[in-house]
């Protein structure tokens, strides 16, 4: 009988349902990772869940729609539908972690990931009710498949934030729900075999489809070390990895927060504090001299927020900013939240910008700076443990007018007592006269610094003239150089590239509070 | 035959490696690069030349006069002229046969940084080490003396933490001695063996000098010192019932790192004096490391800058004779003849060198002769006239890679971080130092040099490695590193090695207190004797010694009735 089709066997209906279920709860499961990724991301969630869901659901309608234009082998097109729901859902997660750190438009991507899923799964139920199709009863198929459509929905809100997100975390879930709807596409080559006709080619597809999103889900523990799933309280709105770093900002309703390899940097909420108290005892320190300071030079501080502080002052004519990494001084220049917060301080035409090394930038720099602000992430490495030795503040020495004045951030004096103390006595030992002083930053806690110049002085008690100051008058000023008992100074080796003394004290002190 | 690369990866660094390397028909592509072999063309021209029996005529308007004519452009040979530049003569002439000054001690460079080819450090002298001190100061690399009165090296040439690190089983380690799973009777050796070096540290002889010093001749000749020479340094350690394995592998890596030997094979001489030399007091840290991008080349670079013009390269000197010196056919051969008859006879000396534009004849008072004893004896009339028994001295083969990467290599979470010296513990290489280390550039692009010794014999090396090609020897150091550094092929845009043949005097036992090398320090007449080698060990410190020693004879000669 070469021209009549094989007989058609009814397929298992119960079973079939058993799909409407895993399908449903798969399609949802979908539906909250993108919402969740968006407002994790990209912060603001009300606005990613309102958008995510509403431009899902419409494009299930779409897909909805579509199905009908979908004829022919109603079981292999059902197969191929899951298939491809495996592939885009599953890999959607990991694709869009990756996307984040590279992509400029990545709202725009993650709402292309939402339509393709939502089309896609829009085209599973329609196809299964045309299988399903005379088989029952329409009123009882409709009833089945929509109560077990809405079950899966509940399962799926169940499931995501009481199992998957706390145990598998967003990039496995997404492999793990893809390889659910991979299994329903390679299950069904058995389940639709009679329908299907040729089963042979679908089930290899099927294969590698799963094969794709078990590999995936063997690389996922890498995939996750670009994620910071747990690191972070607060929603991240900027994230880049950097040839020298890992920069990540966060939104609070209190402000934004930069990261540093994930290390707070600073808080729009109080980073006034600390860098008022970072810029202008170095800059009155340098006022006597007569004039104001004109040249200034600050190493380090690549979110233009010391320098804000340096522009502040009328008699600056030029300052040069040496920052190792040219991402983080364009997120200063380009970011507008961050521009906003150092006003515009990075693009004014006063400002020159380095990306370099300092020290080795220093070795080769011109000297007569009127004021030098050192602003370097904590010493948490012999990388940038080299930039707190004598050896460093030495060529700091050579290169600094000679009124000039230094002020350098130098960890906690309450927390890393030893190494704030090793940073004053190694600068000491460089041939500088230090007053060390601190204050209170809401975010860090007590914040230690040192003020140095290459002759004898007394610390400035006056307030900075400068018009945006909100927190250093001149009683907070003279406050700053006064030591309680218990962050005096304490006896300490010297810090020199051979031996990075500072580093093993800061490694062994902030470890007590971690 | 030409070994295959597979045989020589296996042969190198082991069987089960050869076969990750090589798979595929071990016809991996490896990055571009270049073959240095120092001298080796040139070295071996005149060789040839020499046992072809060539007479070589210099015509009467190619010969040249000066004072003092120095035969050998490395570190020994640069340090005598300078010396003596320093005292005030400076009518002298450096020959070299290689297009570069500086011997093993030679250095390149990149767009990116400078680096070594050989020696890549020195250590820090103290206060007894006059010509050390002075060729630092010229440099401005001195910062006062500390609390002991001892000289402190600046703190920027002072090798910067971290100073080294160990791979081993997949993780790298702080330090050089492997502590991590180290048992207490592990400790209680490495306890035992500092003890031991200690006691040495403070020995004093009846003149109230130090048993090991750098250099060696500033140490004793003591019986109780000289007796160390005639074991090995494993047969002490064993006689001390030290057999801890990680000890061992400490001094086996000492032992290869300095010499190019294994501690069986080494000189207990040798073996305690790496360790007691570079202690200052007993229970002190060791003497600061002092090193630059480009290791000793920098202080090449000073002492063959200093000279200018003098340094003549691309000389290769085929003879040097007393002038007059005509020993008659009948005579018998010179063995044993007196000092004071070979000064009568040589008013002066006479060198033949080729260069590229023919032979020339230099003629001067006083000769210093700075190169390998098997090249002198070549070389130098008397020696080969056989005036006296040479010493036995061994030249070990070495390679010696540079990569360039283009990007720093991947650190994993928990690992101590990239050293200066980065060892790999189970590997026969020496590992790699990093050049960009010193000069504090902790990102982008770097070159790591890799160093191999081979510790066997040294003859069989050069016959089975004299083949080996660049390519071999470049998929050798990745084949070695990779096992450290997975993300090591992609990142490495050129790999040069360099190939040295007969690579640095090795102190076997019996080697350092030969009488022979005691009497091929003493000058011939006219003809003085310098090289590192003529301690028996090579390290830049003797080197100059020995330069200095040699030019301070030359003076004392010149000033005296010449």
């Amino acid at each position: 009988m070469p021209t009549t089709p094989p007989a058609k066997r009814p397929p298992p209906a119960t079973l079939l349902y058993v799909n409407v279920v895993v399908v449903a709860t798969c399609g949802l499961v979908y539906e909250l990772l993108a919402a969740t990724m968006g407002s994790y991301l990209l912060g603001d969630s009300i606005m990613q869940f309102s958008l995510v869901i509403g431009l899902y659901l419409s494009a299930m309608g779409v897909g909805a729609w579509a199905s009908r234009h979908l004829d022919g082998n109603l079981a292999r097109r059902f197969i191929d539908v899951e298939l491809a729901v495996a592939l885009v859902g599953g890999l959607s997660a990991p694709i869009l972690f990756l996307a984040f750190a590279e992509v400029q438009r990545f709202q725009v991507v993650l709402l292309g990931f939402v339509f393709a899923i939502g089309t896609l799964v829009g085209l599973e139920l329609p196809l299964l009710m045309r299988i399903l199709q005379g088989e029952v009863a329409f009123k009882d198929l409709i009833s089945r498949v929509l109560s077990l459509d809405y079950a899966g929905a509940l399962l799926a809100s169940l499931l995501f934030p009481l199992v998957f997100v706390p145990e598998l975390g967003l990039l496995r879930t997404s492999l793990v729900i893809g390889l659910g709807n991979a299994a329903v596409g390679l299950w069904g080559t058995w389940l639709l075999a009679d329908q299907i006709g040729n089963v042979t080619w679908v089930r290899v597809r099927a294969v590698v489809v799963v094969g794709i999103l078990g590999v995936g889900l063997l690389f996922s523990t890498r995939l996750t070390e670009w994620s910071e799933d747990r690191l972070y309280a607060d929603e991240i709105v900027y994230a880049k990895t950097t040839p020298y770093q890992r920069i990540v900002v966060t939104r609070s309703p209190s402000g934004f927060q930069l990261f540093l390899n994930g290390n707070l940097q600073f808080a729009s909420a109080d980073e006034y504090r600390y860098h008022e108290a970072l810029v202008h005892p170095a800059m009155m320190a340098a006022h006597d001299a007569g004039r104001g300071p004109r040249r200034v030079l600050i190493l380090g501080g690549g979110d233009g927020l010391a320098a804000r502080e340096v522009l502040a002052h009328p008699s600056v004519e030029a300052v040069t900013l040496v920052d190792l990494d040219p991402a983080m001084t364009r997120l200063g220049q380009r970011f507008a939240p961050l521009a906003e917060l150092n006003r515009q301080a990075l693009n004014d035409p006063r400002v020159t910008i380095v990306n370099d090394d300092a020290m080795v930038w220093l070795g080769s720099a011109p000297s007569g700076w009127d004021v030098v602000i050192v602003d370097f992430p904590d010493p948490n490495g012999f990388g940038l443990g080299k930039l707190y030795t004598r050896h460093f503040y030495q060529l700091l020495a050579s290169r600094l007018a000679p009124d000039g004045a230094v002020a350098v951030q130098a960890t906690s004096p309450l927390f890393a007592r030893k190494s704030f103390w090793c940073i004053v006595q190694t600068m000491r030992s460089a041939g500088f006269t230090v007053a060390p002083y601190h204050v209170a930053v809401p975010s860090f806690g007590v914040w230690g610094f040192a003020l140095a110049r290459r002759k004898p002085f007394t610390p400035p008690t006056a307030a900075p003239a400068v018009v945006a100051r909100r927190f250093l008058d001149g009683e907070a000023m003279a406050a700053m150089f006064r030591f309680p008992a218990d962050m005096s100074e304490v006896e300490v080796e010297i810090n020199q590239l051979d031996n990075q003394m500072l580093v093993r004290y800061y490694e062994s002190e902030w470890r007590r509070w971690q | 035959m030409t070994p295959s690369r597979r045989d020589l990866v296996a042969w190198l660094l082991g069987a089960p490696l050869a076969l990750a390397a090589c798979r595929g028909g071990g016809r991996v592509r490896v990055p571009d690069g270049e073959l240095l072999t120092p001298g080796k063309a040139a070295g071996h021209r005149l060789r040839d030349a020499a046992s072809a029996g060539g007479d070589v005529r210099v015509p009467d308007h190619r010969w040249r006069r000066t004072e003092v004519v120095v035969i050998g452009g490395g570190v020994a040979g640069l340090a005598a002229a300078w010396w003596l530049d320093r005292a005030g003569v400076r009518d002298l002439l450096v020959l070299e046969l290689d297009r570069v000054p500086g011997g093993t001690a030679q250095a390149g460079a990149s767009a990116v940084t400078p680096y070594p080819w050989g020696a890549h450090y020195v250590v820090a002298p103290m206060r007894h080490q006059t010509a050390m001190l002075a060729l630092l100061d010229e440099l401005g690399a001195l910062d006062g003396v500390d609390d002991h009165g001892e000289p402190v090296v600046a703190e920027a040439l002072r090798v910067r933490e971290l100073e080294e690190r160990v791979f081993y089983l997949g993780r790298w380690y702080e330090g050089q001695y492997l502590q991590a799973g180290a048992t207490a009777r592990d400790h209680a050796q490495l306890a035992r063996f500092r003890a031991e070096i200690d006691r040495w540290v403070a020995w004093r002889d009846g003149r109230g000098r130090r048993a090991f010093a750098l250099p060696a001749a500033a140490g004793s000749d003591d019986a109780a010192v000289t007796a160390l020479d005639r074991i090995s340094f494993a047969a002490w350690l064993g006689e001390r019932g030290l057999t801890s394995s990680r000890l061992r592998w400490l001094a086996d890596y000492a032992c290869r790192d300095d010499y190019g030997l294994l501690a069986a094979d080494t000189s207990a001489w040798a073996g305690v004096a790496y360790f007691a030399s570079r202690l200052a007091r007993p229970g002190a840290e060791h003497q600061p490391v002092v090193t630059w991008p480009d290791g000793n080349g920098a202080l090449v670079a000073h002492l063959a800058g200093r000279l200018g013009d003098r340094v003549l390269l691309e000389h290769a000197v085929a003879e040097v004779r007393l002038a007059p010196y005509a020993p008659s056919p009948s005579t018998p051969p010179l063995r044993g003849v007196a000092q004071d008859q070979l000064e009568s006879n040589g008013a002066g000396v006479e060198v033949i060198v080729h260069t590229a534009s023919g032979p020339i004849g230099i003629r001067a008072r006083r000769a210093i002769v700075a190169v390998p004893g098997f090249v002198a004896g070549r070389i130098v009339a008397p020696l080969r006239a056989g005036v006296r028994v040479p010493p036995t001295i061994d030249r070990g083969a070495w390679a010696v890679a540079n990569l360039h990467l283009d990007s720093r290599l991947r650190a994993r979470p928990g690992d101590a971080p990239l050293a200066w010296d980065n060892v790999l513990h189970d590997s026969p290489s020496l590992g790699y130092v990093v050049a960009t280390h010193q000069r504090g550039r902790d990102h982008g692009p770097t070159v790591l040099t890799w160093y191999y010794p081979f510790t066997g014999d040294a003859a069989a090396a050069r016959r089975e490695l004299d083949g080996a090609t660049r390519e071999d020897w470049a998929e050798i150091a990745l084949t070695d590193l990779a096992r450290a550094h997975p993300d090591l092929r992609p990142r490495c845009r050129r790999i040069d090695v360099a190939y040295w043949g007969h690579g640095m005097p090795r102190p076997r036992v019996g080697a350092v207190f030969d009488p022979a090398l005691a009497l091929a320090r003493t000058p011939l007449g006219p003809i003085h004797m310098a090289g590192s080698e003529l301690s028996g060990v090579a390290l830049f410190e003797e080197a100059l010694d020995h330069g200095v020693r040699a030019a301070d004879e030359v003076r004392a000669a010149l000033v005296g009735p010449a």
